[in-house]
């Protein structure tokens, strides 16, 4: 549900990420924050736990500038990843306009990604959005660990719908950027 | 339901205009220090009185969480919602209030006044805001917003490409 404020001339477009616990979906926010110019975000919010495991949620504003007299925005969000904070996860997909899924490329999470996913389109279903209409990308992360799932096998279970996906390693800011500005552009088409 | 996006929702400046009025009256006669609007999705509709010299969108996203939060803890001791909060700091306090099940009003107030006047103010504007939002997406569900302006899409492609480099 993007925002377009007319009398103010700004628009606001939320981007969520999902994605089984542990996956990387805080450090795809964390890698943001710290390489975009700082004039053009806002501060990162992390509502954590003292382990450092995602509570809430964790907020990024980022600020493309003026576009044709709209200043225009993106929030990004990321859910909690594990699977009893179910009611979390659902408040923050509410409004949403863009999804990227984190999953964890590692062989023995992948039936934990399995279950993110189905839990992604069930929550979505519940505010009657539907994934397939949503601008909705993938990124298989960790693909510098040894132990991971060929590209191939996680698109077979994760990816039938052939949505963008890229290869990342969060941790060095690998495919970062390039999740974001796929699903940044998709979101932007869905307003034109 | 037909299962989609979801959908945008947009307002012109006689929207604007009209809401501006009923908060700048919520000021004046509660004698608040600032009121803000904010959507259930986290975005900052609109703010009147002193600019408040924090991270408004920050802010906006948390009391949209806030909100959100309060209103699981409701069903869960059985109530449909709580339709305001109030949280009491040392020197300022806010409330909020539930504005047609889509957006939050926040009032932020000091000891200037008292929080009985506040609460009593805000049920006025919430009333005057419920009618002002139900003509806004009244219209948003039924009529196309005016559209983007064409270049719009490319322009902001580029921007894009230049925001998010290594």
């Amino acid at each position: 549900m993007s925002m377009i404020n007319y009398a103010s001339r700004e628009i606001n477009c939320k981007i969520v990420y999902y994605g089984p616990g542990l996956g990387g979906k805080t450090t795809n926010l964390e890698y943001i924050y710290n390489k975009v110019a700082p004039s053009t975000r806002g501060k990162l919010i992390s509502l954590a736990t003292e382990t450092e495991r995602t509570l809430f949620f964790d907020f990024l504003p980022v600020d493309l500038g003026t576009i044709r007299g709209f200043k225009t925005r993106f929030h990004l969000y990321t859910v909690p990843g594990q699977v009893y904070y179910n009611a979390s996860r659902k408040l923050i997909l509410k409004g949403v306009d863009g999804v990227v899924f984190v999953a964890d490329s590692q062989i023995e999470r992948l039936d934990a990604n399995i279950e993110s996913m189905h839990n992604l389109y069930e929550n979505l279903a519940e505010y009657g959005y539907d994934l397939r209409q949503i601008p909705f990308v993938i990124q298989y992360n960790k693909r510098d660990l040894p132990n991971v799932s060929s590209v191939e096998e996680l698109e077979r279970h994760l990816n039938p719908d052939r949505v963008p996906a890229y290869e990342g390693v969060a941790t060095k800011g690998l495919g970062v950027f390039d999740t974001l500005k796929a699903v940044a552009k998709l979101v932007i088409k869905s307003l034109g | 339901m037909k299962p989609s996006g979801a959908p945008s929702w947009s307002f012109g400046p006689s929207d604007s205009e009209r809401i501006e009025e009923i908060l700048n009256n919520l000021l004046y006669e509660s004698n608040a220090l600032c009121a803000l609007l904010v959507d259930r999705t986290g975005q900052l509709v609109t703010t009147v009185g002193e600019q408040p010299d924090f991270d408004s969108a920050a802010f906006a996203s948390l009391t949209a969480a806030d909100f959100s939060a309060n209103d699981q803890l409701a069903a869960l001791i059985g109530e449909e919602d709580f339709s305001s909060l109030f949280h009491q700091g040392r020197s300022e306090s806010m409330y909020l209030a539930d504005v047609g099940k889509r957006l939050i009003l926040v009032v932020l107030f000091n000891q200037q006044t008292t929080l009985g006047l506040v609460r009593i103010k805000i049920k006025d504007a919430v009333e005057g805001l419920n009618r002002a939002f139900e003509e806004v997406f009244g219209r948003a569900e039924g009529v196309e917003s005016p559209a983007l302006e064409r270049g719009f899409v490319d322009e902001a492609e580029d921007e894009i490409d230049r925001l998010f480099r290594e």
